[in-house]
Formats: C-alpha cells, structure tokens, sequence
C-alpha cells in the first residue's frame, strides 16, 4: 500500500495539499455562517451560478486572468442572492424553489457559454465541474525567488480575506445570524451582512473553481462547518474546528486518492473527490463521537439513564 | 399591588407633548394589499406599563415592527421622543418573541445579552471585559447569572425569555417594545418579569408589552391598547379595559371575554 506513495514529491503533492488546504480553509471559515443561517443550499446555489460570471470573463478577457474573473462571479453570486430574494418575495415561492429557478438558469447558461468559450480560451467543461487539482503545480509564477502555483496565490488570498472578514465582523455576523431582526434595530443591517457573506461565497467559489470544481467546493463550504457544529456549543471554537476540519480532509483526500484505489490495484484517482470523501468521513466520526450531540455518547447516556431509573428503588 | 400608585385620568391623545416615547400618526402596514395596521394614531405617555391587546392576528407583533422599521409602511408616520426612529434608536429597546430565534445557536446566555451591547460596542470592534461584566450584571438582576456560560438550549423557556430581557436591560434604552414577554414562561419567571417591569418604570422607562393574559392585564399595566387591526380603545386600564371595549375588540369570542369579565370582577370585588 505504501508503494504507491514511492512517486511521492513535495514539489507536486506538497503544493496540491497546499492548494486543497487554502482551499478548503477558506470555505470553512464561511461555512460554520451558511450552516448556522440555515442556507446551506445558498453555497450551492451561489458556486454553480457563478459559472457564467466566470465563463462571461473569459469571453472578455479571452484569458484566465484571476482578477476580471473574480469580478464577474461575484456580481453573479450577488445577483443569486438577490434574485433568489425578488423571486421568493414576489413569485410567493419557498426560498428553496426560488433558489432552484436561479442557480439552475444560471448555470445553464454558464454551460452554454463554457462550451462556446471552450472553442476559443482553454476552459475545460469537466475542469469547471470537478476541478483539475493535480495540475496545480504545473502553472506557476515567481514570488520572492519562489515559484508558487499560481492557484496556491489566489487560494491564499482568499483564504485571508476570508479570515480578516470573518475576525473583523465576527460580531456583526453573530448576531445577524442569532437574532436578524434585534441586529437591524441594534444598526447592525442584517440585509447588509447577508450581501456581505454571499459575496465572500462567490469570491470563494470563483477561487476554488480550478482547485475542486464548482460542485466539490459544496462540500468544503458545508460538510467541515456541519462536522463542527457536533463538536462544539461555541461558535468560535466550530469555526476553528470547521477550518481545521477542512484541511485535514485536504491532506487525507489528497494522500487517498493516491492509496486507496492501490489498494485495488489501480492507478491513483482524483483528489478533489476525495477530498470531498474525506470530509464525509470526518463529518461521520464527529457526529458518531461528538461529546455533546454524538449519537455514541447519547446512546450511553440513554442506557445510564435506563439503568438508573431501574435501579433505583421503588 | 399596582393601585397603589395613582393614575391620572388621562384619555387617549391627550398627551401631545413633543417629548413623547412614542407617538404614531395614521400608521398603516399591509402585507400584499392586505392592511394588516389601518390608521393607527396612538400617543404614548412616559413612565408608563402599556400593554397591547387584541385577538391573534390584530397587527399587535406588527405595530411593533412597524415602529422598529423591520417592516415597511403603507402610510403614516412615526416619532420617537419627539424624532424620527433613525435618529432615536439608541433610545429604543427591543425584545422578539422568544420563537424567533434558534435555541440550538452555538452561544452561551452570556454571549446573548452582550449582543445588547452591539451598538454601544462599534462596529469591527471585540466585546470587552467591561461589556461582559455589564452583561454578568444584567444576568445577575433576572436572577440566572449562575447559568451564564451554559449554552443557550440547555436554558429553560423561562430562563431563555429571562436572557431575553437582560439582553434588553444591558441596552439601557428609555423606550422598550417587548414582544410576549410572558408567553409560556413559569410561575417564577413570571414574577420576574412583572418585579423588572416595575424597577424599570421607577427609572422612568415606558415599555409597551404585547400580552396575551386578558386575566393580568389589571393587575400588570398601567395603561392598555385595546387592538383588532385598528386601535380600538387606549387609556388607563382601569377605564379602558372594559368589557364593553373587549367585546369591540374580540368580537364574538365569548370564552375569553368570560374569562376577562370574571377576572375583572374578582379584582374589583378584591379591591372594595
């Protein structure tokens, strides 16, 4: 098993993790909000309607530039969030149904325009959906006397914008996320701050597109945070958790897809979906083993209670 | 207990004093076309317990938000000590419903009622040690600063509704607009509430308080707001809150107004 690890080189695969651990920071640091707000299915809706941003970008630009790119998806992403907005409030539909309206129109036509960009720009259908991880390293700029993939920057990036948002409206989003309404008396505008993490989560999934793809950077913005959220009743503490969480799904996806299938005798597989694995594995162990709400530790308190109450006397 | 203080015989709208807590002109909300507040003018006077009455679906939680600009007006205008809500909101406490909010958020009571403090705090600013100890003695006057570093779900409804209005003291307003209060909340905590009430109007705040219990209004309030959509009746309890106003107000709902007219009597014959 451990054969297969003998290709192993830390110019590749050290950046791969690096590039999936960025990544999967970065969305852990939003997720634990998505989670806790209840729109969980917002992340989703938000990286798949990005795609014609991203696609629109390349039309323009005829490039791969990162920053018109990030522009257009993050217009996008707002207009899903506020199109999902219009349409529940004046369709009179469940925001789950106004959602699906948007994000699969959307994304439509973000696939159309892949494919009729595809003939001009080199942008991969298959690589917007799942990413294309394993070629990190090979595009790479200097940066002081280093060459560092190019995706390693922007993931870096926006991990810490992510950060520097999350720590400086740490508050803010508390308490827009616990009590909207009290916030908005407060002056605290909840709508502001919805705007504020939606961005953040089109930013996200713009960046991540190239690492995992627009469907897997689901699972890093939700399955981290919900693992989390068995293992703590504290927020800071889950979005530490939900961070720390992600990365090592990160480095367990990456050292999987390269042992797992030798295991069967084949060659390596993708990464992006076994990182994507790995956090189901990991959001599995917390809610077995959680202290608080694990399904272990409940069914032994469940048996103590049992025992106490028959042995207790009559 | 609360007979003992006079209240002036003052009837509705004749307090027109700039100064007023709150006063609202022709104040009408519609959900789709649909009135839910029609023409509602009240002027509320200061230092007072005003609790506002009326069948489900009266607009009650909806007067409230309408003050509180959560929801938008169809007409109508609203001052708050004599200025606009923007420019007063510092002066204007708030309480929700207790259902409005996940109980299973990862916050403890403590982190709960700092919230209160937001406003005072700044933006992109950390709570600090002073804000928390303000919040440990807001906990400490509803009597459960021992549960305050729990996590809000291992609280009881009426510990929960307890952090609720320590919350609301931390934010030292003059005006509080408190949302049920007392919905489903123990014997204990109830008494809680109506002592905190009270503490507040002797320093002067006016708190208008959405109640369900026809049989407390006498004994709780200083004024009442009688409401189905429009305000019906509004003045001192002891001659608004009558039956002849109940019955405009609940319409044909027989079994309530029994329960009113019985609870009524029993104070009258209580106090004679």
């Amino acid at each position: 098993m451990l054969e297969s690890l003998e290709s192993w080189s830390w110019a590749l695969d050290g950046w791969i993790i690096a590039a999936g651990a960025l990544c999967a920071a970065a969305s852990a640091l939003l997720g634990p909000y998505l989670v806790l707000r209840k729109m969980s299915m917002m992340g989703d809706a938000i990286s798949h309607a990005v795609l014609p941003g991203i696609a629109i970008a390349f039309l323009v630009t005829e490039s791969r530039a990162s920053l018109p790119m990030f522009i257009g998806a993050a217009i996008v992403g707002l207009l899903t969030a506020i199109f999902t907005e219009w349409i529940r409030r004046f369709g009179k539909v469940d925001e789950g149904a106004s959602m699906g309206v948007v994000f699969t129109g959307l994304f439509a036509l973000g696939l159309v325009l892949v494919v009729q960009a595809a003939d001009k720009v080199d942008l991969d259908p298959g690589c917007v959906l799942y990413g294309a991880i394993e070629l990190t390293p090979l595009d790479t700029t200097t940066v002081l006397g280093y060459d560092v993939p190019r995706v390693v920057i922007t993931l870096g990036a926006v991990a810490l914008l992510n950060l520097t948002c999350v720590l400086l409206f740490y508050k803010e989003l508390k308490i827009t996320s616990f009590d909207p309404a009290l916030a908005t008396t407060l002056g605290i505008s909840s709508r502001l701050m919805h705007y504020l993490l939606m961005t953040l989560v089109a930013i996200t999934a713009v960046a991540s597109f190239e690492a995992v793809g627009n469907i897997l950077v689901v699972a890093m913005l939700i399955v981290p945070a919900a693992a989390a959220y068995m293992l703590t009743d504290r927020l800071s503490v889950m979005i530490f958790l939900s961070v720390i969480i992600g990365i090592a799904s990160a480095a367990l996806g990456h050292l999987s897809a390269i042992m797992v299938p030798a295991i069967f005798g084949f060659g390596s597989t993708i990464t992006a979906g076994m990182m994507a694995l790995s956090a189901g594995v990991l959001f599995v162990v917390a809610a077995l083993c959680g202290p608080r709400h694990g399904i272990i530790i409940k069914l032994i308190q469940r048996r103590r209670f049992a025992a106490k109450c028959l042995g207790a006397p009559h | 207990m609360l007979n003992n203080h006079s209240i002036p015989a003052r009837t509705r709208g004749a307090d027109h004093s700039p100064e007023s807590p709150l006063s609202i002109h022709d104040l009408t909300v519609a959900y789709d076309r649909k009135p839910v507040l029609w023409d509602v003018d009240l002027e509320v006077s200061a230092g007072k317990l005003i609790g506002i009455v009326g069948p489900n679906g009266a607009g009650k939680s909806t007067l409230i938000k309408a003050v509180l600009d959560l929801l938008p007006r169809a007409s109508g205008h609203v001052n708050i000590f004599g200025k606009s809500y923007k420019e007063s909101r510092a002066r204007v406490g708030y309480v929700p419903q207790r259902e409005s909010v996940d109980w299973d958020f990862p916050v403890s009571a403590l982190d709960v009622v700092a919230m209160g403090r937001y406003r005072k705090i700044g933006w992109c600013r950390p709570v600090t040690r002073s804000h928390k100890n303000a919040a440990m003695e807001a906990l400490d006057r509803v009597g459960i600063a021992n549960l305050a570093h729990r996590q809000i779900s291992q609280l009881s409804g009426g510990q929960q509704q307890r952090a609720f209005l320590a919350r609301a003291l931390v934010q030292d307003a003059d005006l509080y607009l408190m949302d049920e209060p007392f919905a489903a909340v123990d014997a204990a905590t109830e008494t809680a509430i109506v002592g905190l009430l009270q503490n507040l109007r002797e320093r002067g705040k006016t708190c208008l308080i959405v109640h369900h219990d026809l049989q407390t209004v006498r004994e709780y309030f200083d004024e009442v707001i009688l409401m189905n959509m429009r305000v019906v009746a509004h003045g001192p309890t002891e001659t608004t809150f009558t039956e002849e106003n109940l019955r405009k107000t609940y319409g044909g709902k027989l079994t309530l107004l029994g329960e009113a007219a019985e609870a009524n009597a029993r104070q009258s014959a209580g106090k004679h």
